[in-house]
């Protein structure tokens, strides 16, 4: 049996994904800005795309900028809007739980002369938001934070992170990476007063290589990528008219009957704690079940280490990622689950179960009857 | 393409009396071995002391010379003009044109070193130099003699079929072609050391196979790749080797659950050396080959590689022994195996170390240790041995 629990590392595309994908590659392949109709053929997949994320935010197609993916659209939500918006202020805020394509583009503008605070979470993984009136100031031009930790599935409250920063300087902007939120909340940038937002496909059973960024057509955003002009000037090169059309395609699916299918990632993770919770050593850091995102657990194993559990479960067909990458030489342990707390001796045993739409409960059932033969024989041979 | 042939210079081989033409035969089967590799047909002969490569058609120079600089045996490879008009005033023409393609930089100094290996040719080669050089003088007036330390020395053999014109001098590898001295079994772990000492013996003519310790899942299979990529890497100048994948697990969980546990690396590299043995003498090997350098590493003293060694009967080769880590480094660098070495991932050494592992092993208290394990030991080194996987790379 093969449980594939690694579905916010990525997914498996929907058939009908892989379908759309295969015909815009094979038949309908011209460039979407070729004057032929074959060309407007293609052009006709993106507006499409557009038409459906549009409707999925409730936003206006002008303010859909097609990018590389999730690391793309944080790059030019932050750059490209602290470049353009210089004039106003050099200062920023985001939190020391963000993903690496906010933290290292983060890093680079702090070398460019822009100024960044960091701020901390609880032990839920909140940023707090008096934290976040105190760090706001008048050449605060940009606020940035995560919609859904992708570590530990936390879900920061965004309305009020906006109202707090409208509030203090309504001339700041919020960008919010919703990479692992997108396709899993109803999400409307206008109502929750988001400016910007990162998405990337292939976290919604869509195509790699491809996302889209959202921006309020008030914001002020330089490009990134300098070129033929595409995308009216913001991102040129020829569109990724697969991936697009692919992604378009997902998030049709996705937000198609949605409430059933977010109870039914609420339903397996909820299944899967109690599952997992049958065994000894296991603590939870996740927010168990509708605290926190449907798709998303990290579990603690006392006495194993992740990285072994990990390569064990793998022999067994079944797939997870660690909490963190590490050697016994090279202790760089994740930033997110020391930040909510875990247990100093737990952070190096910990695994993130994510579920996808594919997943069902014999899995879940397979995964935690591996473990329960695993366990014992691994916790034999701790380090002494 | 002016260069369609290659002049190939050995070193050592000519020191090799009458064994001489197995040296050679082995130089030009690794040389036609490298050059499959390359886009382009080749013919690669020996005639009276030399190697020549000629490609027949098109090919890639670039290429030719990059795979040429991994074949050990070769001590400088020269590209080279060749003709078979030995018309002394066809000859002129051809030298002036051979410069023109070759130097289009022309101030530079000069000299002329025409040989005569055919002796009955008209012109002696004291008089060849001297009209070659005047014409090249008459031809480019930029150009000027110097007998001393010319920037290019243009060296002219006259042949019985052909003329050979060149004067650039690529350094080769050095060594000895690779299947003329035996095989040996590498233990190759995915660090820096092991892959240069494999390459360090195979430049010595030796065939190379390669044994690696996999212990899942303790460790993963991206660490095992990265010992596969490694082996390949280092087939680039020892050619094909086998590498032996061998489980360790269980073996390395019974020592650990069994001995005390600051002896558990030096006793796994005991076991380890003795399954390294039993395969080599499975697979033609003579001798074991390691990374080991002294007092790198608590299992590296001098204690401990005596202790180690003690489980041998055959040879161990250990090129790397006297060499600080940044010498080693600067090999793996210019072989290119460091960067494929730096990755992280964890090897079977490592995984379970003690904080404080014996650096003064006993022999006496390491044979005690290890009586415990007498009985299960036995077998599951049969199994390990019996269950390997053996990887062709390269």
């Amino acid at each position: 049996m093969e449980a594939y629990f690694d579905n916010s590392a990525t997914t498996k595309v929907f058939d009908s994904v892989r379908d759309i994908v295969l015909k815009t590659m094979t038949e309908d392949y011209a460039n979407p800005s070729a004057r032929h109709s074959k060309g407007m053929e293609a052009e006709r997949y993106i507006r499409e795309a557009r038409a459906v994320i549009v409707w999925s935010l409730k936003v206006q197609e002008k303010e859909i900028l097609f990018t590389s993916g999730g690391s793309e659209s944080n790059n030019m939500a932050l750059i490209g809007t602290a470049m353009a918006n210089r004039r106003a202020g050099n200062h920023i805020i985001s939190s020391n739980i963000e993903h690496p394509s906010v933290y290292n583009p983060l890093g680079y503008l702090e070398e460019q002369g822009y100024e960044v605070t960091y701020l901390p979470v609880d032990h839920r993984g909140h940023i707090s938001l008096a934290d976040l009136e105190t760090a706001l100031r008048p050449e605060t031009i940009l606020v940035s934070v995560m919609y859904v930790n992708n570590e530990v599935g936390t879900v920061e409250p965004v309305e009020e992170i906006s109202r707090i920063v409208k509030g203090k300087n309504p001339a700041a902007l919020f960008h919010v990476d919703a990479i692992q939120a997108y396709g899993k909340y109803e999400i409307r940038p206008k109502r929750q007063g988001i400016d910007l937002l990162s998405v990337s496909a292939h976290k919604l059973h869509g195509p790699k290589g491809v996302g889209f960024l959202y921006i309020d057509e008030k914001v002020k955003i330089r490009p990134l990528i300098y070129g033929g002009g595409q995308q009216r000037n913001l991102r040129s090169g020829t569109e990724n008219v697969p991936g697009i059309a692919g992604m378009g395609e997902a998030v049709r699916e996705m937000y198609t009957d949605h409430q059933k299918k977010i109870d039914q990632l609420y339903a397996l993770k909820e299944y899967a704690e109690t599952r997992l919770g049958e065994l000894e050593g296991v603590t939870f850091n996740h927010p168990l079940g509708r605290e926190g995102a449907p798709q998303i657990i990290s579990a603690s194993f006392e006495g194993v280490r992740s990285e072994v559990l990990l390569h064990a479960l793998e022999e067994k067909g079944i797939y997870v990622s660690s909490g963190s990458a590490c050697s016994s030489h090279h202790p760089g342990l994740s930033g997110t689950l020391k930040g909510v707390g875990v247990r100093q001796d737990l952070l190096d045993s910990t695994l993130r179960f994510s579920f996808g739409l594919f997943n069902t409960r014999e899995e879940i059932d397979y995964a935690v009857g591996t473990l329960k033969e695993l366990l014992p024989v691994l916790r034999r041979f701790r380090r002494k | 393409m002016l260069y369609q042939s290659f002049l190939i210079k050995y070193a050592e081989i000519g020191t090799k009396g009458k064994n001489r033409f197995l040296f050679e035969d082995a130089l030009i089967s690794r040389i036609c071995h490298a050059l499959k590799q390359v886009d382009g047909k080749f013919d690669v002969s020996k005639e009276s002391g030399r190697i020549y490569v000629t490609a027949c058609g098109e090919y890639d120079y670039d290429d030719t010379v990059e795979a040429l600089k991994k074949v050990f045996g070769i001590a400088w490879i020269c590209p080279m003009f060749q003709t078979e008009d030995r018309d002394y005033d066809h000859l002129k023409q051809y030298v002036c044109c051979y410069l023109h393609q070759v130097y289009p930089d022309r101030n530079r100094t000069f000299k002329v070193e025409a040989r005569r290996a055919d002796k009955r040719y008209p012109v002696p080669s004291e008089q060849m130099n001297r009209d070659l050089g005047e014409v090249i003088l008459d031809t480019f007036p930029e150009m000027r003699v110097d007998v001393h330390h010319p920037d290019v020395l243009l060296r002219v053999e006259v042949r019985a079929a052909v003329v050979n014109l060149y004067s650039e001098m690529i350094a080769g590898p050095g060594g000895m072609p690779v299947g003329t001295n035996g095989k040996a079994l590498l233990l190759l772990s995915g660090g820096i050391d092991s892959p240069v000492a494999g390459y360090m013996v195979a430049k010595r003519g030796v065939r190379i196979d390669a044994v690696y310790f996999h212990a899942p899942p303790y460790t993963s299979e991206r660490a095992r790749q990265k010992v596969v990529d490694l082996a390949k890497l280092v087939s680039r100048y020892a050619g094909p080797i086998d590498l032996h994948v061998v489980n360790f697990t269980e073996i390395q969980m019974h020592i650990y659950e069994t001995c005390p546990h600051e002896e558990l690396t030096i006793i796994m590299r005991r076991y380890m050396m003795r399954i390294a043995q039993r395969i080599a003498e499975e697979t033609g090997s003579m001798a074991l080959i390691t990374g080991e350098s002294i007092g790198q590493v608590a299992s590296q003293t001098v204690q401990s590689l005596a202790v180690t060694n003690e489980v041998c009967t055959m040879p161990v080769f250990r090129p790397v022994i006297a060499f600080d880590k940044q010498e080693i480094v600067d090999i793996s660098e210019k072989i290119g195996t460091y960067e494929t070495s730096i990755l992280p991932y964890e090897d079977c050494c490592t995984i379970f170390v003690a904080k404080h592992p014996v650096t003064k092993p006993s022999l006496k208290v390491i044979r005690r240790s290890e009586e415990k394990l007498a009985g299960t030991i036995e077998e599951m080194v049969e199994t390990a041995v019996a269950g390997r996987e053996v990887v062709r790379c390269g």
